[in-house]
């Protein structure tokens, strides 16, 4: 069973004369523990469909399934889009976008909490992940004093931690420089494979086309090339020695 | 996760600061019902001194705390003859003013029979009235020493006893003399007012042939009458019903019988119910900026969250989540607002010039009112924070 569906997904914007149409009949699936791209120029639809999936931005007409629960345009009113992100899908920025207030620690354990996990429980899956994820000594420090790179992986981290169904990265390296850039990318593939989550990552650098599963190229609102597969030695020589 | 906590104690300085200023508010708040509670206090003490049970005033009127009543000083020994009364004393008052050295003082005269009903419950400093005339017993208020000598009108008095905490509606610190000498302060006249009276009695009496004989120095001293009190003050045995005797005494047709409590609501009533009425108007305003001062500092932090909220709502976060956060912190700021409100009103009462009474019972009230403003307040907030759209996140920056 795939971990997510698009079906049929149209986004519309506006009325009349001014309406703009983001997204046009796309259709995706995409499987548990796979990385796959989406690719294309801006304007071209990439992060209007990350918002469509993660139901952040609901699709104007189509269906997304997640891990089985299907959710329909016309019956979005009835569904907790919220219950369904905390439970089964995990969100990665550009920005990172952690609360300035909570130390990294309470970052990554407040999607737990969220969920029921008691807190003390939280915050010690939390320091496990931190800790091989090689955070933990910045566990207690707020984000404002970590650097990029850090900030991206505890985003990360945050993302992976109640082992969602998907995972969907907007841009994550768009912040970084190439080093880091691939370590965020080849973090989001081990945790992904880990955890057997799918992974969406929306991308316009071709450096980090390697490591993909596969590749969706994207235009004026359309899918143009249909997750075509990225050649096994290209993936390879994205990976590091002994990960993957 | 507690949120709020978290926010808060990642800014703390700064609603630190922010709550200092709404304690300042609360602050102000409690002063002024401190004072308002002060102004009854004070206005009661002088009716409550006494202990009576009844006070007999002149007929169709409320009594000396609201208006001009004269009795005859001697009714009170009728009144005493009535079953159940244990004792009854005449009570005179007036407002004057008087000078120790350069310092000009403002009391409340207070004349009665000395060892009878009317005088302080306690003498906390010297000796009570022993000698019946020229003596004062003066509240500590005053500032007054003991053995101080004071010149009223033509009588000059000795500080012998200091009382506590019994001041007039005013404020002004009560000073008890004996019946006497507080009827001569209010009724003897001066020598060039005496002169000027017999000169129009001699007139008058030599323009009428049938008293022409008489002497106008013979007549004025018996035309003179000092013998008038303001109330009777009447304390009954336990068994004796208190409108029962009442009831007899006004059959008498010239008095009004009234109980301590009817005398205490009058006095209230006519004395410090616009006082009352502005500190509660001034109150609320207060109340009333604190709400906006509140609100509008939650609805700025709200603003500042937006980003935040909007990520919280990505992550999953339901909407009781982001309210409680909001209202938290509002609560919050409320309760140290008025925690910082009651510990400076706690530091400065005894400064200020008139009695500030913090009851319990207010602070109480005040708390649930702060309360139920901080909801009000939050409110704001909230809806601002539920309208956010979690596609604010997705924009650009850190």
């Amino acid at each position: 069973m795939p971990a997510v569906v698009g079906e049929h997904l149209t986004k519309l914007f506006g009325h009349g004369e001014t309406q703009v149409i983001a997204l046009q009949d796309v259709s995706l699936s995409v499987e548990a523990g796979e990385l796959v791209a989406l690719m294309g120029p801006s304007g071209s639809g990439k992060t209007t469909l990350l918002r469509a999936l993660s139901l952040i931005d609901p699709p104007t007409a189509g269906c997304v399934t997640i891990a089985g629960e299907q959710v329909c345009a016309d019956a979005l009113t009835t569904v907790d889009d919220r219950r369904l992100r905390r439970e089964k899908v995990g969100i990665i920025f550009q920005a990172y976008n952690l609360i300035p207030f909570l130390t990294a620690v309470e970052n990554v354990a407040l999607v737990l909490t969220l969920t029921g996990i008691p807190q003390r429980a939280a915050l010690q899956r939390t320091r496990e992940l931190l800790q091989s994820l090689d955070l933990d000594h910045r566990a207690d420090t707020y984000p404002a004093t970590l650097s990029g790179g850090e900030q991206q992986r505890l985003a990360v981290a945050r993302a992976v931690i109640n082992s969602p169904a998907v995972i969907l990265a907007d841009e994550p390296t768009a912040s970084l420089d190439t080093e880091r850039g691939k370590a965020v990318m080849n973090l989001l593939r081990q945790l992904g494979r880990e955890r057997r989550a799918a992974v969406i990552v929306v991308t316009h650098d071709e450096r980090m086309i390697e490591g993909f599963d596969r590749v969706f190229h994207m235009v004026d609102g359309r899918i143009v090339t249909t997750g075509a597969e990225v050649p096994e030695k290209e993936k390879t020589r994205s990976m590091p020695a002994g990960e993957g | 996760m507690n949120l709020a906590y978290r926010d808060v104690r990642y800014r703390l300085g700064r609603f630190l600061l922010t709550a200092l200023g709404v304690g300042l508010l609360l602050g102000t708040v409690m002063a002024m019902g401190g004072i308002y509670r002060g102004l009854v206090e004070d206005a009661l003490s002088l009716v409550r001194a006494p202990a009576a049970d009844l006070w007999v005033v002149q007929k169709d009127t409320n009594g000396p705390f609201a208006e001009t009543s004269r009795v005859p000083e001697d009714v009170f020994r009728a009144i005493e003859t009535i079953p159940g009364v244990r004792e009854a004393s005449p009570i005179a008052f007036q407002s004057l003013q008087f000078r120790v050295g350069p310092t000009l003082f403002r009391a409340q005269l207070v004349g009665h029979r000395p060892g009878r009903l009317g005088g302080p419950a306690a003498v906390t400093a010297g000796r009570p009235m022993v000698r019946g005339r020229y003596e004062m017993l003066l509240d500590r208020k005053a500032g007054v020493p003991l053995g101080t000598q004071i010149r009223i009108g033509r009588l000059a008095f000795t500080v012998v006893g200091l009382s506590e905490g019994i001041v007039s509606s005013a404020g002004d610190p009560v000073a008890f003399v004996s019946l006497q000498d507080a009827q001569e302060i209010q009724f003897l006249k001066s020598n060039e007012a005496i002169r000027n009276e017999r000169a129009r009695l001699a007139a008058g009496l030599r323009a009428n042939p049938a008293l022409a004989a008489v002497s106008a120095e013979d007549l004025a001293p018996l035309l003179q009458d000092t013998h008038l009190a303001n109330a009777i003050l009447v304390r009954l045995e336990p068994w004796a019903d208190r409108h029962a005797v009442a009831a007899r005494i006004e059959r008498w047709n010239h008095y009004r019988a009234m109980p301590t409590e009817e005398q205490e609501e009058i006095l209230a009533k006519s004395v410090v119910e616009r006082a009352r009425q502005q500190i509660l108007l001034f109150r609320i305003i207060l109340l009333s900026v604190s709400t906006v001062v509140i609100a509008m500092v939650i609805f700025t932090m709200t603003l500042e969250k937006t980003r935040d909220i909007a990520t919280l709502k990505i992550i999953g976060a339901p909407d009781r989540t982001i309210a409680g956060l909001i209202l938290q912190e509002a609560l919050a700021l409320g309760l140290l607002g008025y925690g910082l409100g009651a510990v400076l009103i706690g530091v400065t009462y005894d400064y200020f010039p008139r009695r500030v009474a913090i009851l319990p019972f207010d602070q109480y009230v005040l708390l649930g009112i702060v309360m139920i403003i901080c909801v009000l307040a939050s409110l704001f907030g909230i809806r601002r924070a539920l309208r956010v759209s979690p596609t604010l996140a997705l924009g650009g920056g850190a």
